[in-house]
């Protein structure tokens, strides 16, 4: 069964080359279904494989399944091959789960739209792309994928390209994850030259084994956290994912959201063992970056009053989340955390974009409100996504949040502290978009008169092919917990199944005061989260206190402005610099080789005179030059 | 007797030689060149080199100049150089160096061996048995070529056809249609 | 006393090398092709007169066989290159050895 592994990658494969061929003819909305089918049928496969390893022992969970050699280069021998083993089973079903209702939801959120096919064309290039990244058995693949995913969001961020903006937005998007590649690749190259080989099992081994030197590890670790960086948006790279909002909602809900944003985390997860021979400090630091990244996207999500720009913040901050699971050594409660967020982030997303298509493409929450009633199934849904990810019990949420705070505390209580701050900031902004979308005024009537729009303007529900995915993703939402419940070590269902993976890298904090005291880390959490709603409802729906909405949260503490200052200034001298330095001393001394070869040559060509006589006189000079030699020289005299 | 004749000999071959370097016209120049091959041919003799003597008057003076003079004159070529005129300064110094140079070291090479023993040259049957009748260079000459340098000869014999070909293609007037077809 | 002297081998392959020298000296010299060309035929003789030395002197009639090989190479030569020369005359009368520098660089 683990055979036919290949054919998750390929079906997905299989739809892009279809749509390629096929697609305008297949048109609004075939092109869509038969995406939607392609990757439906590869989670189906993927279902089957995971299937069937749970009737496997445990150890006999992973497997690796090889096409071919890919490069057979001397000393570096990389196969195409799949690594099948339960943290990639667990990507690839929550992937292609996800990414199949995602379809199914665009088919309707698209329709309509002149490139139709064009966008299915790219969605399943980026499932393809996705898998390939998951399933790799070796950095390389994994790169492949990566790269693939990168290039499929600069592709659908820009996807109405039309619009300068979204145009922008891709670029951006693009180059900021470059960034991030060059560490991936520098770690890489430091990987292959210090084990001589690429694949996880191999390097792996070769960590766990003791054969990496601290510092070697120390590198790798901190340049595959560089490339995290750069596609799950931490903090110094992550100011692509907010203007990523210019692409279409399914969009934003697939990349942004459940799919390509995690890659960061499973690159970590997966090197798990190198990251534990680091050093100390490297962990620390990841963890660090990723819960001030929490912090400092809960606080710019304040003050947000586009519907997505809002959720894209909070995205920023539940991978700050994530990061501070690994660098604690909770391999486990990061992948539990990215499996629920995907189930509550893609809700809200498809949600509002669910409210965006209902109000007829408009985003700003200003203008919105009282919509409850107006469109049930959309405003309950998305409630549903609220809770979970305010952190109220029993949804998904809240139980994996709690999993990583109760780690997070172990390592440092700063951390914890940290992360508690951010979880009633995540229940104050999300309560803040809830009220101000679903209740409240119905402002859209006041901005509606103002404009005189095209006549008789009612915000409706979305179409039944929209609702379905937002239904089951809230069912995913509410039941999601049972994944990891603390309460007895046999609920603890992702420990168990993920255990045979993470085990080198995984903390054990069974004894320390955390975990003693775990119960009370949980009263806590839930006390923070109604205390972020109740704030949010005093201010928005009860109007009691004043919204605290200064321009500098809103203008994200001015980082944007400052990237862009410090590279179109400074950065742009030290560019020119560098290109200078290119241009001149690497392509002069190339060049000048070449001058001087021929400056060489032209005063040599001056002894071609072409005259007999000086060719003459030089082949006597040579014989005259011979026989001194071997007269005097040699000893004739 | 001996001394006379390689002295006359010399002073043939010497006065031809400077006068083909020095004489301004070629056919003058040509015919100093007679001069020193009739002395080489006199040293010939001198060395019971009978067959070879007889060789070079024939063929090197015998036709080889004469080629030289129907090229003189067909060509028109006859006109006196002007030797007071001399395109690169430094040529004549330089062959004037240059001369001294190889006519010294090789004669300091010739002297300053003349004393270092000879080694036995194992002479072959063929050639033993020309015996010493007066035309015994020649037989043993014949017997030398024929049978140890055989194959040389045949090939040299080849070269001369070849030459011979060669020269008659490179010298052949392009043909009314050639010239049009080929152009100016 | 004087008749009493042999012209040894020396003596011989010395008149060669100045026979020789003078040839070289000519080739540099001279401008006119066919008085070059006659330079050449002299250093040739030069070694002609040489190997027939040596061959009396060491007994060897190899020493003679090279040089009626010689004179058969140096005839194909002068037919050769006499050939080239009238070829060229023909084209451009009055030609020195310093006019046909076609293969300048």
């Amino acid at each position: 069964m683990v055979d036919v592994v290949w054919l998750i990658p390929a079906l997905p494969l299989a739809g892009f080359l279809f749509i390629l061929l096929f697609g305008r003819k297949a048109g609004d909305p075939g092109a869509g279904y038969i995406a939607t089918a392609a990757c439906g049928a590869a989670f189906a496969v993927t279902v089957a494989v995971f299937v069937d390893m749970l009737s496997k022992n445990p150890e006999q969970r992973t497997s690796v399944v090889t096409l071919y050699r890919w490069v057979p280069v001397g000393s570096l021998q990389v196969d195409l091959a799949f690594l099948v083993d339960p943290l990639s089973i667990t990507m690839c079903l929550f992937v292609t789960g996800i990414g199949a209702l995602i379809h199914l939801y665009a088919v309707g959120y698209m329709h309509g739209d002149p490139r139709f096919s064009k966008f299915f064309l790219y969605l399943n290039l980026f499932i393809l792309s996705m898998l390939m990244l998951v399933l790799g058995e070796n950095l390389l693949v994994t790169f492949l994928g990566w790269e693939g995913v990168g290039t499929c969001s600069y592709l659908l961020i820009a996807f109405w390209h039309q619009r300068n903006s979204a145009a922008t937005a891709g670029k951006k998007a693009f180059v900021t994850n470059r960034v991030g590649d060059w560490g991936f690749m520098m770690a890489m190259f430091l990987a292959f030259q210090a084990a001589g080989t690429l694949s996880y099992t191999g390097l792996n081994g070769v960590a766990e084994a003791g054969g990496l030197a601290g510092s070697t590890a120390t590198a790798i670790t901190l340049l595959l956290f560089v490339g995290a960086c750069g596609k799950s948006a931490q903090l110094p790279l992550y100011l692509w994912l907010p203007d990523a909002m210019e692409g279409p909602t399914p969009v934003s809900a697939l990349i942004h959201a459940a799919t390509m944003v995690t890659a960061g985390v499973f690159l970590m997860t997966r090197m798990n063992p190198l990251v534990h021979e680091a050093y100390t400090w490297a962990p620390t630091l990841i963890a660090i970056v990723g819960v001030v990244t929490a912090l400092f996207a809960a606080t710019i999500a304040v003050a947000q009053n586009d519907i997505k720009k809002v959720l894209a913040y909070s995205t920023v901050s539940q991978l700050g989340y994530m990061f501070l699971a690994v660098g604690s050594g909770a391999y486990v409660a990061a992948i539990f955390h990215m499996v629920t967020h995907a189930f509550f982030k893609a809700l809200l997303f498809l949600g509002s974009g669910s409210v965006i298509h209902g109000m007829h493409h408009e985003q700003d929450m200003r203008r919105m409100g009282a919509l409850r009633k107006l469109m049930p199934i959309t405003a309950f849904t998305f409630i549903i996504g609220w809770l979970a990810i305010a952190g109220v019990p029993p949804f998904a949420g809240f139980w994996s949040k709690d999993d990583i705070l109760m780690y997070a505390f172990a390592k440092s209580p700063v951390l914890w502290v940290l992360g508690i701050i951010t979880a009633i900031l995540t229940a104050y902004y999300m309560t803040r978009q809830v009220i101000m979308v679903f209740y409240g005024k119905a402002r859209w009537e006041d901005a509606h008169a103002d404009n005189g729009a095209h006549g008789d303007f009612e915000p409706h529900e979305s179409p039944k092919i929209m609702l379905i995915p937002l239904v089951v993703l809230a069912g995913l939402s509410i039941v999601g917990g049972v994944l990891l419940l603390p309460f007895r070590k046999s609920f603890e269902l992702l420990d168990i199944w993920l255990e045979p993976v993470v085990h080198p890298g995984q903390t054990d904090i069974i004894g320390t005061w955390a975990y003693d005291n775990k119960y009370l880390l949980m009263g806590i959490t839930v006390v923070c989260a109604l205390v972020g709603i109740a704030g949010a409802y005093m201010v928005y729906a009860k109007h009691k206190a004043k919204a605290f909405e200064p321009r500098l949260l809103e203008q994200g503490w001015y980082y944007d402005q400052t990237v862009s200052a410090f590279m179109g200034g400074p950065g742009r001298q030290a560019f020119d610099g560098v290109a200078w330095f290119d241009a001149n001393v690497v392509d002069g001394a190339v060049n000048g080789t070449g001058h001087v070869v021929r400056g060489v040559g032209d005063e040599l060509r001056k002894t071609q005179t072409g005259n007999v006589r000086n060719y003459a006189a030089a082949i006597v000079v040579g014989v005259v030059a011979l026989l001194t030699w071997f007269v005097i020289f040699r000893g004739i005299l | 007797m001996e001394l006379f004749v390689f002295v006359c000999a010399a002073l043939m071959i010497l006065g031809g030689a400077i006068g083909v370097v020095l004489q301004a016209r070629p056919v003058h120049a040509a015919l100093s060149l007679v001069l020193t091959l009739f002395g080489v041919a006199v040293m010939f003799v001198a060395q019971d080199a009978h067959f070879l003597a007889a060789v070079q008057v024939i063929v090197y003076a015998g036709a080889i100049v004469v080629l030289f003079l129907f090229v003189i004159m067909l060509l028109g070529v006859d006109q006196a150089d002007d030797l007071q005129v001399e395109p690169f300064p430094i040529q004549r110094p330089l062959a004037a160096i240059l001369g001294v140079g190889v006519v010294g070291m090789l004669v300091a090479a010739v002297v300053s061996s003349r004393n270092t023993p000879v080694k036995p040259v194992t002479v072959t049957d063929a050639v033993a048995a020309a015996g010493t009748a007066p035309d015994s260079n020649i037989r043993a000459l014949a017997r030398d070529l024929f049978s140890d340098h055989v194959l040389a000869f045949e090939l040299t014999s080849v070269l001369l056809v070849i030459a011979v070909v060669g020269t008659v293609l490179l010298t052949r007037k392009p043909s009314r249609s050639e010239s049009k077809g080929a152009g100016a | 006393m004087i008749a009493a002297l042999q012209p040894t081998t020396t003596w011989y392959l010395v008149l060669a090398a100045a026979l020789f020298g003078i040839g070289m000296v000519g080739v540099m010299v001279r401008r006119n092709p066919l008085v070059m060309f006659m330079c050449v035929e002299l250093m040739l003789n030069a070694v002609n007169l040489s190997f027939v030395a040596l061959a009396v002197k060491l007994g060897d009639i190899g020493g003679q066989t090279i040089v009626f090989f010689v004179l058969v190479v140096a005839a194909a030569e002068v037919v050769v290159g006499l050939g080239i020369i009238v070829a060229i005359l023909r084209r451009r009368p009055g030609a020195t050895a310093d006019d046909l520098a076609e293969l300048r660089g």
